[in-house]
């Protein structure tokens, strides 16, 4: 292999790390409600969509500054996050894990039309400020390619990993959060909360779907689509654990880096167009191996 | 008992002049049934569309309708879904006295009742979109892919990076990367793009991109690695920004780029920011302000009748779409009356010959307030599509500018030979017989 060649794999494997970091945050929101209510949250993609389009709509109508539209945002995703627990998840407490999965399936959709109907369905900006150009000193020393923004989304992400991290396991509600993951009943019969549990479970994926919804609408623009990454993160999901916040990390690394190597190197010899689904006939054979995924905890039955 | 011979009689009157006048009223309205999408993934685009669509016709109906025919609509929202879409159609194509015209906007739709309008003697409209072998009426004698159609855009694209490279023979040894959404879509270029890659001697590199398109770093890391002349967008949706966005990302020149029509709208340039500056796409509508957006401006949203909620959005590309649409039902209609009737209401089946006998030149468009909006059209049994011209604009970061003054056309006779062959397989294929109907 020659030097050129060397760059060119060093600049697609820092692409899809970078991406693979983006997709992860997407499955955190995930991760974080399944971990504490043993709901897999359909609803998660509408979220970010939701969050991203309430502040990009209250910055664009009220003709706000991001630095007052994010805290509204954040607020409303908290309120957001709450409500759901209270009015759609509370009645459904006990029932069946697929009454609670078809329950967010409608959720989507409410959501979804929500979020046009107070916002409008024009497609709209989000500017953070972050330029989505390469790092020239980068190229004119290495030869590699690596977009700022790309790092800096990763550097977010890391923070968000960090405070989750922090949340979970120095502070009282952390360790609520994992008693009622580990075991509700237990969790009631010492006295913790369990509705306000969820509540804080479900308006902490909302914060997560919100910085989320603020990078990849930073990047992609703010419209409908944002619902769409949600899809990337589900094999993200299978394959680092559904219950594990380093498990998504890993997992979105190892997606982002393997679905850009494939497209680059293996896709034409096939026609190009294969990592749309790359990742999920990965995510596929590893369940094969390990179906908890790599983080995941190993579920253990009495029969 | 005389009283109530005489009130049953009364009653009797009232009832018959009632359905009378109903009558007479529905003989002066025609129906279009109107197949929006304004939730969903592409309600942007559609919102702006259908908008023009329906203001257009309010502008009409204020100004005493089509020789005093009104146009009545309803709307069923599709959210762009083709099953939902056929249901809408089955659903609303008998309503006011039946369907005259559809316009679905969704080459998934129009694909999925081409057959249904056939029998029920409804034409349908696909403006830049929809199967390209459609422009011969003598197969598809109720589909109109009025303006220009994706294979006369792919000519004119070749015939434009031609001539920007100083001439047609000037392409030998480029290199034209194809940068397509992974779909039917996105293929329906290959035979015009493939044969003019043999006849002028450049290297055509085919790039799919799977949908939705939000992520595209490993195919623009392609592109770069294969350092092209040029890359044709050929993207829907959140492609199309992603794709400009990632061009910047990796360093390639938005002037080296250019889009279909359908990557063409402010709905796609705005969320790209800054890296849209310098981007060009194919357009049937020559970007800029009309007499007749004014008029709707004054009359329609003076009288609170607009259908956008944004205003500022009158006169954008899906608008200006929507518009376009509006005056070709209104002129196809105009001149069926010709045939048919002046002031009658007119039946699709009479409506479709409106429509293969359309002409609206430059003389016309003027008269209309669109001096120069679409290309002139000019239709026949034969050439449904009418036209097959184009312009490029080019994003200032602002707005859309004509970056070509005048219309562009490619190889006319190439694709009509496409066309009369890939119809006449489809012909053999559905065992119909080609004709020209009266």
């Amino acid at each position: 292999m020659d030097i050129e060649a060397l760059k060119y794999f060093a600049t697609v494997l820092a692409a899809g790390l970078l991406t693979g970091v983006m997709y992860a945050l997407v499955a955190l929101g995930f991760v974080m409600i399944y971990k504490a209510s043993g709901v897999f949250n359909f609803a998660q993609g509408a979220m970010v969509f939701f969050a991203a389009l309430t502040v990009a709509g209250i910055s664009d109508k009220f003709g706000v500054s991001l630095w007052i539209a994010v805290p509204i945002g954040v607020v409303v995703m908290i309120v957001l996050g709450f409500l759901i627990e209270r009015i759609v998840l509370r009645p459904l407490v006990n029932q069946h894990e697929i009454t609670l999965f078809m329950a967010t399936i409608g959720l989507t959709f409410f959501i979804e039309g929500l979020a046009q109907l107070l916002w409008g369905s024009t497609v709209r900006t989000l500017d953070l400020g972050i330029q989505d150009v390469p790092f020239k000193w980068l190229i004119d020393r290495t030869g590699i390619l690596i977009s700022q923004f790309d790092l800096i989304a990763a550097g977010i992400c890391g923070l968000l990993v960090a405070a989750l991290a922090l949340l979970f396991n120095k502070t009282k509600i952390g360790r609520a959060l994992r008693a009622v993951a580990d075991d509700h009943q237990a969790a009631l019969t010492v006295g913790i909360p369990l509705h306000y549990v969820w509540g804080v479970v479900w308006a902490v994926a909302g914060f997560v779907a919100l910085v989320a919804g603020l990078l990849w609408g930073s990047r992609n623009g703010v419209q409908f689509s944002l619902t769409f990454v949600a899809l990337k993160a589900l094999p993200v999901l299978i394959l680092g654990g559904f219950t594990s916040v380093p498990g998504a990390i890993v997992g979105g690394l190892i997606i982002g880096a393997t679905e850009k190597l494939a497209e680059v190197y293996i896709g034409p010899f096939v026609g190009g167009g294969i990592e749309g689904w790359f990742p999920y006939v990965l995510a596929l054979l590893f369940l094969l191996v390990r179906p908890e995924g790599l983080f995941g905890e190993k579920i253990i039955r009495r029969i | 008992m005389k009283f109530r011979f005489t009130r049953l009689l009364a009653v009797s009157a009232v009832a018959v002049t009632t359905a009378l006048s109903g009558a007479l009223a529905s003989a002066q309205e025609q129906f279009v049934p109107i197949l929006s999408y304004r939730v969903g993934p592409y309600a942007s685009g559609g919102s702006g569309f259908f908008g023009g669509m329906i203001d257009y016709f309010n502008l009409v109906n204020m100004s005493g309708g089509i020789n005093g025919v009104k146009i009545t609509w309803e709307e069923c929202e599709t959210e762009y879904n083709a099953a939902r879409g056929v249901e809408c159609y089955e659903r609303l194509k008998k309503k006011g006295g039946g369907a005259t015209v559809v316009e679905p906007l969704s080459t998934g739709i129009a694909y999925g009742i081409l057959d249904r309008v056939g029998t029920d003697k409804i034409p349908m409209t696909t403006l830049g979109y929809g199967r390209s072998d459609a422009a011969n009426g003598a197969v598809f004698p109720y589909v109109f892919p009025l303006l220009t159609s994706y294979w006369s855009q792919a000519a004119a694209m070749v015939k434009y990076l031609g001539d920007k490279s100083g001439g047609l023979d000037k392409l030998k040894g480029k290199k034209i990367v194809h940068l397509y959404h992974d779909s039917a879509f996105g293929k329906e270029p290959f035979p015009v793009l493939e044969a003019a890659s043999k006849q002028y001697g450049f290297d055509l590199v085919k790039i799919p991109v799977p949908h939705p398109g939000n992520e595209q770093n490993s195919q623009w890391l392609q592109i770069r690695q294969a350092n092209p002349d040029y890359v044709i967008l050929w993207g829907w949706g959140v492609m199309n920004a992603v794709a400009v966005k990632t061009a910047a990302r990796v360093g390639f020149p938005r002037e080296k780029m250019l889009g279909v029509w359908w990557a063409g709208s402010e709905e796609d340039a705005i969320p790209a920011g800054d890296a849209a500056k310098g981007y060009s796409t194919m357009t049937y509508n020559t970007p800029g302000n009309y007499p007749v957006l004014d008029e709707i401006r004054k009359k329609v949203y003076g009288a609170k009748k607009g259908n956008l909620e944004d205003t500022s959005r009158i006169g954008s590309v899906y608008h200006m779409r929507g518009v376009t649409v509006g005056i070709l039902y209104t002129e196809a209609v105009k001149k069926a009356q010709e045939k048919y009737g002046k002031g009658k209401a007119l039946t699709g089946e009479q409506i479709r010959w409106g429509y293969e006998n359309l002409n609206v030149d430059e003389a016309k468009q003027k008269t209309l307030g669109a001096a120069g909006m679409f290309p002139p059209i000019k239709t026949s049994c034969q050439d449904h599509e009418g036209s097959g011209a184009a312009k490029v604009q080019v994003w200032d970061g602002k707005a859309w500018k004509a970056l070509t003054p005048n219309w562009i056309t490619g190889d006319r006779a190439a694709v009509q030979k496409m066309v009369a062959d890939s119809s006449a397989k489809y012909a053999a294929d559905a065992k119909i017989t080609p004709g020209c109907m009266k």
